[in-house]
């Protein structure tokens, strides 16, 4: 067993409320740069929609992720992007690379028209002009564009999970007055099997081993933008400016200072936890060469329980230092995941393993069958899960792999929790139907307190447990500081300009 | 005087430069270590360039690095008229991919607006010098025939001259004016390459053929 630490993330897609407070704070930290100003290291969608870049699911078009062959005696891992080989025919020209018409091309406006322009009858207006070339254009994409428009026949039809979907199932979802649609904040999942990091030609991109965060080393990034095309999430962004492929850095800065990354302490709907999982990365390999249905339960089954005192054993043993451990055990993450069996992985199927899990949006998932989507709650609420407004398949192609059973059974739970609290703060329902429930969903009445605790009232430190980095005194200082004293510091001086 | 100036002094100068100054550029800004692809702005045009060009000038260099260093083995590889005729045909086809891709590229920075905008005027002289040198080397090729053959009665022996510190400029001097400037451009763009994108040349991944797909780093812990 060689265990690893992680530092997870969960998001709560029930409390999402949409409003990009995350992708601003993290804009105006890190991307706002020239060659970074279409980059959104943290993005949130409308679901079904066409995501950004758009498209981003449709991996025939990108060829991100890994690629199981269909020997099952013999199963092996590819690249879905090209072989070792191909790497090296295709470093000229990347055939499956986004372009920035995939994203959007960054304008601003002439806002210097307003007041510059000589008198006339007509008021001065301030026309959009690109951000690379300076000239005048008709913005016709953008981050967002599709935000909200979840019903929509011109954006949210061309979401590529609906091509996996039933026309009923597709009907539902665009049925006039029930349309409906969620949000989905990305960031980087760093992944414990990073497809960008396996196709980068230069091996710049690495994993921190003592917090798993994926990074992309400046220095040794070349530009052969193969990354772009490899990560199924489209996560590793190229900067058009300084010939470099830069991602989410999972705010690093700040963890190591004890600070939760900026989108998650941002975020207005407190929809973001934060914390470490302990993990044996021995069954990385294993855990990928499954069927798509098993593969959800393959990477719970590789994350360890960090009370058992095996784990901990093991844990101290590969390196893990003791307020890692701690910590571990105190991970919001580790019980949305593991304990409750709520949170799930963003398609797992691209098989790169992501570290970051939603919980399903729950509502509306009332019956489409009654009017207006109206229904008593202590009503038959479980079999309504077939009925649902939200086709589960929708859910279970989005986080489970098309595994339907995964997104019901943190459904049936989510809904008990509902019946349980309603039972004890509203009355209407008796507090029989309310057990009935909770056994039905699998669960005792503490576990519900639990999920309810930490899904309604978590504090900061509940919902970020920040592992001690202490780097100060755990690294070999490479730099005396007393001899730099009357310096400048150390470490990089110049500013990330473009080369010659 | 002239002729050992261009012919001795320079060959050894634009080296000098070029290994120096790329290592010099590695050693103090290794970030500015990039291809610097715009392949992100427009692709349709670079995919053309771009594979053409390269496809192109990589054989075309080797080939011109084995008539330096492998006499003996190109002269075997054409030492029958066959074989002959197939270098010939060979190394034009070769140099026209390599042309035509150079000016596609030229086309491209010149024409869209987006890829102009990020062209520095390194780049342009750069783009324009290779074309050029291509320009240059495909002339001698068609004009003065059999340049597989001659090639190692010239540009060899002056080459290796130079290798072993021995120089012999009089292998060269005589010839034409094409000539000399083929090999004075290539030269001047050795010169160039830590001055300008080229320096991308120096850093391609051969290690990615057998390194391990997921790297891990950890942090080195104090030894107390």
């Amino acid at each position: 067993m060689k265990v690893r630490s992680q530092v997870s993330m969960v998001f709560h897609l029930d409390k999402c409320i949409g409003c990009h407070t995350c992708s601003i704070a993290c804009k105006n930290i890190w991307t706002d740069r020239e060659g970074a100003e279409y980059m959104w290291w943290n993005n949130v969608e409308t679901k079904p929609g066409v995501g950004f870049p758009t498209q981003w699911e449709d991996q025939e078009k990108y060829h991100g992720g890994w690629e199981l062959n269909d020997k099952p005696k013999n199963p092996e891992l590819k690249l879905k992007l090209q072989n070792r080989l191909q790497t090296f025919t295709n470093l000229f020209s990347n055939p499956a690379m986004p372009t920035m018409d995939d994203y959007y091309e960054p304008w601003t406006y002439k806002y210097g028209d307003l007041f510059n322009s000589p008198l006339g009858d007509d008021q001065p207006t301030a026309r959009p002009i690109s951000r690379i070339d300076g000239k005048p254009i008709d913005i016709e994409s953008g981050p967002n564009w599709d935000d909200d428009l979840g019903g929509s026949n011109i954006y949210a039809v061309n979401d590529p999970l609906l091509a996996t979907m039933s026309a009923e199932e597709k009907q539902r979802l665009f049925s006039i007055e029930q349309l409906f649609y969620f949000y989905m904040p990305r960031i980087c999942n760093h992944c414990l099997n990073a497809a960008c990091g396996a196709a980068c030609p230069s091996g710049a991109i690495y994993k921190r081993a003592e917090d798993g965060v994926v990074l992309i080393n400046q220095d040794k990034c070349r530009g052969w933008r193969m990354c772009v095309s490899a990560c199924p999430y489209k996560k590793t962004y190229y900067n058009w400016s300084t010939g470099k492929s830069e991602k989410c850095i999972l705010c690093y800065p700040r963890l190591e200072s004890g600070q939760a990354p900026a989108c998650f302490h941002s975020c207005v709907g407190r929809i973001r936890y934060l914390g470490v999982l302990l993990y044996d990365a021995d069954q990385i390999e294993d855990a990928l060469k499954v069927p798509d249905e098993q593969l959800v339960q393959r990477q719970r089954d590789m994350i360890l329980d960090p009370h058992d005192p095996k784990v901990v054993a093991a844990a101290k043993e590969s390196g893990v230092p003791d307020g890692v451990i701690t910590a571990a055990q105190n991970s919001p993450v580790y019980q949305y995941v593991k304990e409750w069996e709520m949170a799930l992985p963003l398609h797992p199927e691209y098989r790169t393993l992501p570290m970051l899990f939603y919980v399903p949006p729950l509502l509306p998932v009332l019956n489409a069958t009654q009017p207006n989507g109206t229904q008593r709650v202590e009503t038959d609420l479980f079999s309504s899960l077939e009925n649902a407004r939200v086709p589960v398949r929708y859910m279970s192609r989005t986080l489970a792999a098309g595994n339907d059973e995964l997104v019901i059974k943190s459904y049936q739970k989510m809904i008990a929790v509902r019946i349980y609290k309603r039972a004890e703060t509203v009355g209407d329902v008796t507090k029989e139907e309310a057990d009935a429930a909770l056994a039905k969903a699998g669960m005792t009445a503490e576990e519900a307190e639990a999920i309810y605790h930490l899904t309604s009232l978590p504090n900061y430190q509940e919902r970020f447990v920040i592992p001690p980095y202490s780097r100060e005194g755990d690294i070999e200082e490479l730099y005396d500081p007393q001899q730099r004293k009357a310096e400048m510091g150390f470490g990089k001086r110049q500013g990330p300009q473009r080369g010659l | 005087m002239l002729e050992i100036m261009l012919f001795v002094v320079f060959p050894y100068v634009a080296l000098a430069v070029g290994i120096v100054g790329t290592i010099y550029r590695y050693l103090t800004n290794q970030y500015s270590f990039t291809s610097l692809s715009s392949q992100f702005l427009e692709n349709d045009l670079q995919f053309w360039g771009s594979t053409l060009w390269h496809y192109g000038i990589i054989p075309t260099t080797l080939i011109h690095l084995g008539g330096f260093f492998l006499p003996k083995l190109m002269f075997i590889m054409h030492s029958t008229p066959e074989t002959l005729y197939l270098a010939e045909l060979a190394g034009k086809v070769l140099g026209i991919m390599a042309l035509v891709g150079a000016g596609i590229m030229l086309y491209r920075r010149l024409t869209v607006s987006k890829i102009r905008e990020i062209t520095t005027p390194v780049d342009w002289v750069i783009l324009s010098l290779l074309f050029g040198q291509v320009f240059f080397g495909l002339i001698l090729a068609f004009l003065y025939r059999w340049g597989a053959t001659w090639f190692l009665h010239t540009a060899t022996p002056w080459i290796e001259s130079l290798t072993f510190f021995q120089p012999a400029p009089q292998y060269v001097t005589a010839l034409p004016l094409a000539h000399k400037i083929h090999f004075l451009t290539g030269f001047l763009l050795f010169a160039l390459m830590p001055f300008s994108r080229l320096v991308h040349i120096a850093t391609f991944p051969f290690s990615y053929m057998w390194r391990r797909f997921q790297l891990v780093i950890w942090t080195r812990r104090k030894v107390v």
